[in-house]
């Protein structure tokens, strides 16, 4: 049945040109962010042609000191980016899926608050200094600060409102983060460390990290893009969708355990950077229509063009010093959010 | 000077007696059982101050501590009493006094139970200048406390303008506020980058809210300020009740509404910005304060003054917790707040199903 009905829609003409945005636009939003790519690897306190990034990967001269620069700090930054982006686009928009709620975000609801205070107590309390260590704890509290906004949230009378999580986020996330300060307050040490990592940077961060996030990046990608057509019968509401013979809790908790994975490497690696989950399946609802099967690769895509460019702007406005990733995000990001929420009516997806 | 009960209110479970003072031509109706929960909240809260001069890594007796307020201590009893543990805790009641005063008139103003200074943002701006004029323009004292008070008022009308369409309503008011105040906090944390690793602490500290080695010199603005705003609320804000029946009947009823709304804003920005200069934003006590003991008043009154005491109470008596709690490590007075308040809106999140989103 759902066959004849997508066969029957796909026939209409608005639908056909839409299918046509939908497949070539990507194309188009590809280009970009090879484009802002290209920006990421050239410019920066020192800008450099494109001609001499080509070189740096084609005729490498590890007496040049702009090849060393592209190699050794530009290139993994760029891949952090890439990598930190995708993961947080997908986990803006599985979240928002699942909650069928306009303003989740990993940021916004306390998740990555999650993540960095249980950071801060690993580093703190068991002197973890290698990555490897934290991505664990990261999961961690990741996994238990979204367990309780969410519980928390659909509590009560009726199931959880936009307003209702975005509070609940509130809450949880102030909790958090007075007792990451409470945690710093005591060591210096991991205050010094941890006050550029709670910013939200791509910048100084270790090759190794890359090779530590892919693996769950990976899998939380795949989970993601999997989940797609499940998250579009759970929009149509849970009876719909189980009478359409979807196993609910199961998409439920496929979602959850992808936003967990994402989230935790993405703030691992990156600390935690507001807004990307929110606006980007925002943007690409809007290019794409309201299916998830399109929704997901468009934000896998977009979140990073936005990562980049955020941090490319953060790189010139400032130099030859640089503004964090995480506060230009938050400074493009929040007057989205609140144009998102002056809307008239805050609807339900 | 006579005194009449109104029977009608009382039958309600609701006492009012009106207070006329012939010889000054004053009308006043008083609300005996907001009298009376101001009373005990403020006797418990000056319980709760005066113990916290008697205990500390030098615990001083408390007929020492009188003998010392008194001026017959010794030397060494008259510093740490007088010079370290009595600015700390005056400074600690005028700023719980004065944030929850400053959220019982928001939560009233907006008629929306959680759209106080701290949720939509108006503690963030004020920690936003304040933070911007100790670590990039090394301001101190008076400039800080100036600062404050411009970042605090722009982004109360800020907020108040964005979330304006047609009105506004107390749910759109508190997004957008959440939205704000991520644009703040990521300035926060910008300017504490560029700081040195010493002011960063100090700024941490600051931000978390504390009373950590407050002086008279960070006593004196607050305390001025409350003597100076809690009159002005007081004779506006009996306009509040009419406010509350929407801008036509209180029009009707000759009240200038746009003027004592924002007399009221003014005020309730003030003592807020006042208050995060003094201590750093701490958290939730102007969302908890007027709630709980709103629910003792009753919801008749208006609960300004009960609002504020209860706000001094929960302030001193936290602070007193943070400073024992790991002892000799002092915890700021800020995630003790945090730990206490985040679960009561938690609380109030899981337990409402209108409430919250209710215009």
């Amino acid at each position: 049945m759902t066959i004849a009905v997508a066969d029957a829609v796909a026939r209409r003409p608005s639908v056909r040109s839409r299918a046509w945005t939908r497949s070539v636009g990507l194309l188009a939003a590809i280009v970009l962010l090879a484009a802002v790519t290209a920006c990421s690897l050239a410019y920066g306190a020192k800008a450099m042609p494109l001609q001499t990034v080509w070189d740096a990967f084609t005729e490498f001269d590890p007496q040049n000191n702009d090849h060393l620069i592209v190699r050794s700090l530009r290139v993994p930054r760029t891949i952090i980016g890439l990598l930190v982006g995708a993961a947080l686009g997908l986990a803006g928009a599985v979240m928002q899926g699942v909650t069928r709620n306009p303003l989740a975000d990993p940021a916004l609801l306390g998740i990555e608050a999650g993540a960095s205070l249980a950071v801060v107590a690993g580093i703190s309390a068991f002197n973890i200094g290698s990555l490897s260590g934290y991505v664990w704890f990261a999961f961690a509290g990741a996994a238990a600060a979204s367990a309780v906004v969410y519980g928390l949230s659909s509590f009560g009378h009726r199931r959880s409102t936009p307003l209702k999580l975005a509070l609940a986020g509130t809450a949880v996330a102030a909790l958090l983060s007075s007792l990451t300060s409470a945690v710093l307050l005591l060591d210096v040490t991991t205050l010094d460390q941890f006050r550029f990592w709670v910013v939200g940077s791509l910048a100084g961060r270790d090759d190794a990290i890359i090779w530590d996030v892919i693996p769950f990046i990976a899998v939380g990608a795949v989970l993601s893009v999997g989940v797609g057509s499940g998250l579009n019968t759970l929009a149509l509401g849970d009876d719909i969708a189980r009478g359409l013979g979807q196993r609910v809790a199961v998409i439920r908790a496929v979602s959850a355990f992808a936003v967990v994975l994402l989230c935790g490497a993405a703030t691992a690696a990156a600390g935690p950077i507001a807004f990307v989950g929110l606006t980007v399946p925002h943007v690409a609802r809007a290019i794409c229509g309201p299916d998830y099967r399109w929704i997901l690769p468009w934000s896998m895509v977009l979140a990073p063009t936005l990562l980049l460019g955020a941090d490319v702007i953060g790189r010139l406005v400032a130099r030859p010093g640089e503004l964090q990733v995480g506060i230009v995000t938050a400074i493009i990001g929040a007057p989205f959010f609140i144009a998102l929420v002056r809307r008239r009516h805050l609807v339900e997806l | 000077m006579t005194v009449a009960t109104h029977a009608l209110s009382r039958r309600r479970g609701d006492c009012m007696v009106t207070v006329h003072t012939r010889s000054f031509g004053i009308t006043a109706r008083v609300h005996v059982r907001a009298v009376a929960v101001t009373t005990m909240l403020s006797a418990a809260a000056l319980a709760v101050f005066v113990w916290s001069l008697t205990i500390g890594d030098f615990p001083i007796g408390l007929a020492d501590v009188i003998a010392t307020l008194r001026g017959t201590g010794t030397s060494e009893h008259e510093f740490i009493v007088r010079t370290l543990r009595l600015p700390r805790g005056l400074t600690g009641l005028a700023v719980g006094a004065a944030f929850g005063l400053s959220g019982a008139i928001f939560q009233r103003l907006a008629n929306n139970q959680l759209a106080s200074p701290d949720i939509i943002g108006v503690n963030a701006g004020a920690a936003v200048a304040a933070v911007f004029a100790i670590v990039v323009v090394h301001a101190s004292g008076p400039a800080v406390t100036a600062a404050a008070l411009v970042g605090a008022t722009v982004t109360a009308i800020a907020t108040y303008l964005l979330a304006y369409r047609r009105g506004v309503t107390g749910y759109r008011l508190i997004l957008v506020g959440i939205g704000v105040a991520a644009v703040l906090n990521a300035l926060v944390q910008y300017f504490l980058t560029r700081a040195e690793i010493y002011d960063a602490q100090q700024a941490v500290v600051w931000l978390t809210g504390s009373l950590n080695g407050r002086s008279w010199d960070d006593l004196r603005p607050i305390a001025v300020t409350l003597a100076v705003v809690t009159p002005i609320v007081i004779v506006v804000a009996r306009q509040l009740r009419a406010l509350e029946l929407g801008d036509d009947a209180a029009r009707g009823l000759g009240v200038r509404v746009e003027r004592s709304r924002a007399v009221l804003l003014l005020a309730g920005v003030a003592l807020a910005a006042v208050a995060t200069a003094a201590a750093g934003p701490i958290g939730f006590v102007a969302l908890i304060a007027p709630q709980i003991t709103r629910q003792l008043v009753g919801g008749r009154s208006l609960g300004l003054l009960p609002a504020a005491a209860g706000g001094a109470l929960l302030v001193v008596a936290a602070d007193l917790v943070a400073r024992r709690i790991f002892a000799p490590t002092e915890l700021p007075v800020g995630v003790v707040t945090a730990v206490l308040g985040a679960p009561y809106l938690l609380y109030l999140i899981a337990r409402s199903s209108r409430g919250l989103t209710r215009g």
